[in-house]
């Protein structure tokens, strides 16, 4: 019952402001190019659904976040790996690293244009430069943090180095490895509708900007909803997740 | 001549940052000896072990096991850690902390279970092989690291103050459980201690150490008998004796 309490606590404002937003709409007769009524935009919402167009957006911009998270997580995660474990070669890559990583990932557009034309690569590519660097830093933090007594362990059971990143400094980092991947998670899901919004046919963020071209305010307000939902759902699930692997890790950030 | 002793250290200094810690140690241990090294803090005990474990190097003369130079951890020499919250993998059960030193050794994985199961009866863990260490008190995380030692069937055991974390209760039924252990495995014991009365109960042989440069000072025998007892042996005049002595050694330099 208190759980219920506290939902409703928590979505009674936005729920207000839709209904004054609803009533004022209904009370000034609403006629407009730029705005539409949170009805209207339910109504266009159900209607891209109903069509599919929704769902093909969603799946394409999913496809592209989580492309790139992968490929841009994976060898941030591998880099953050050696350059964590290695202080050589931390040092040779530190000066390399602060000078690239202030690069806004959306300047990229039109060199991943230039090189990939529109299309899946292309946004794939500027989504996996966003997620490389915070799973980067942060991958080579939790790395050279592992506790000095657990290199001591390894050292005296005299694992290799292989074996002392698996079956040591991985699972010890892990905790805030998986941080980083869900803060990337976020960003690779901005960069992608942003991709979209600006430039790349494809996905949810084409979808909006092709309602608002068209003078559909209310569908567009139906994307804006919908991309919001998929924002708080992953960032919902991942969190879960982080929750239910780490219960019992004492390094667990939250 | 002597037959050749099990472990010398031969003429050794370190310097750690500058500062000379240890100076112009000589010191040969036989096989099967309890050794006990003690001293006040600063006096160079834990570098002591850290060099006859192979995890230093000393800046000056050698440390040989067996004739051998000392120049990395060995298989037949464990070493166990003072901080078991730190020493021990909070992701693996205890059986899988057991496991670590045994896959580090290579031990083909049918033969694992066997021998975890034995080591984990000889501390008497048989029944929390599935928890976590996290689930352990103190003196069971500590047992856990006895029988991770244990597992690599070493020549040599190296402790670093281990019991000093632990209420006087648990302190001293572990080290009757080191004593019978080392009786049965027929090792060697180097066991670093602040406390004295540990000290002469346990070994027989009591180093004490002085600090500013750490040095050798005292090197006395303890020829109580054994098996020793929580209550006889402490109420022996030796006991008290002996003591008396490591008291006002450690006292005078104060």
């Amino acid at each position: 019952m208190t759980r219920l309490a506290a939902v409703l606590r928590g979505i009674a404002f936005p729920l207000g402001l839709v209904v004054i937003a609803q009533i004022a709409a209904m009370v000034s007769h609403l006629q407009s190019d730029t705005l539409a009524s949170p009805a209207a935009a339910l109504v266009a919402g159900a209607h891209a659904f109903a069509d599919g167009s929704i769902l093909i957006a969603t799946v394409q911009t999913l496809a592209n976040a989580f492309g790139g998270l992968a490929l841009g997580g994976s060898i941030g995660l591998l880099f953050g790996i050696l350059l964590g474990s290695v202080v050589l070669a931390d040092r040779l890559m530190e000066f390399s690293v602060e000078a690239l990583r202030p690069i806004p990932s959306v300047a990229l557009i039109p060199v991943a244009m230039l090189i990939f034309g529109f299309g899946f690569r292309m946004e794939i590519a500027i989504v996996s430069f966003a997620s490389f660097w915070p799973v980067l830093i942060l991958t080579r933090n939790a790395v050279a943090n592992v506790d000095v007594a657990l290199y001591d362990v390894a050292r005296v059971l005299r694992l290799t180095p292989l074996a002392r990143t698996v079956k040591i400094v991985l699972p010890a980092a892990l905790p805030r490895i998986f941080v980083a991947f869900r803060l990337a998670a976020g960003i690779a899901l901005t960069v992608a509708v942003t991709v979209e919004v600006s430039t790349n046919p494809l996905g949810l963020g084409y979808g909006m900007m092709l309602a608002e071209q068209s003078l559909h305010p209310e569908l567009m307000l139906a994307y804006l909803l919908w991309i919001g939902i998929i924002g708080w759902g992953l960032n919902f699930a991942i969190t879960n997740a982080q929750r239910r692997l780490f219960a019992r890790s004492p390094q667990a950030v939250r | 001549m002597d037959p050749q002793p099990l472990i010398a250290f031969d003429r050794v200094s370190m310097t750690l940052g500058g500062t000379p810690v240890l100076t112009g140690i000589d010191l040969s241990i036989d096989a099967g000896d309890f050794v006990c090294v003690v001293g006040p803090s600063g006096c160079g005990k834990t570098t002591l072990l850290r060099l006859l474990g192979g995890l230093l190097e000393p800046t000056s003369g050698e440390v040989r096991y067996a004739g051998k130079r000392i120049v990395e951890p060995r298989a037949d020499i464990a070493v166990m850690f003072q901080d078991y919250g730190r020493a021990l993998l909070p992701w693996r059960t205890v059986e899988g902390n057991v496991s670590l030193a045994l896959e580090a050794l290579g031990v083909p994985k049918e033969q694992r279970a066997a021998r975890i199961a034995s080591v984990l009866d000889t501390v008497g863990l048989r029944n929390k092989a599935d928890r976590y260490p996290s689930e352990l008190s103190g003196g069971m995380q500590q047992r856990l690291q006895i029988a991770r030692c244990l597992a690599q069937e070493p020549k040599v055991l190296l402790m670093d103050e281990p019991f000093g974390a632990l209420d006087a209760m648990t302190r001293q039924s572990l080290q009757d459980e080191v004593l019978s252990i080392v009786a049965v495995s027929g090792a060697t014991v180097f066991f670093v201690t602040h406390d004295l009365e540990e000290a002469v109960y346990l070994g027989n042989r009591v180093i004490g150490l002085l600090p500013h440069p750490g040095r050798i000072a005292s090197d006395v025998k303890v020829t109580l008998s054994r098996p020793r007892n929580q209550l006889t042996t402490r109420e022996d005049p030796e006991f008290a004796r002996l003591r008396r002595h490591l008291f006002d050694f450690i006292k005078d330099e104060h």
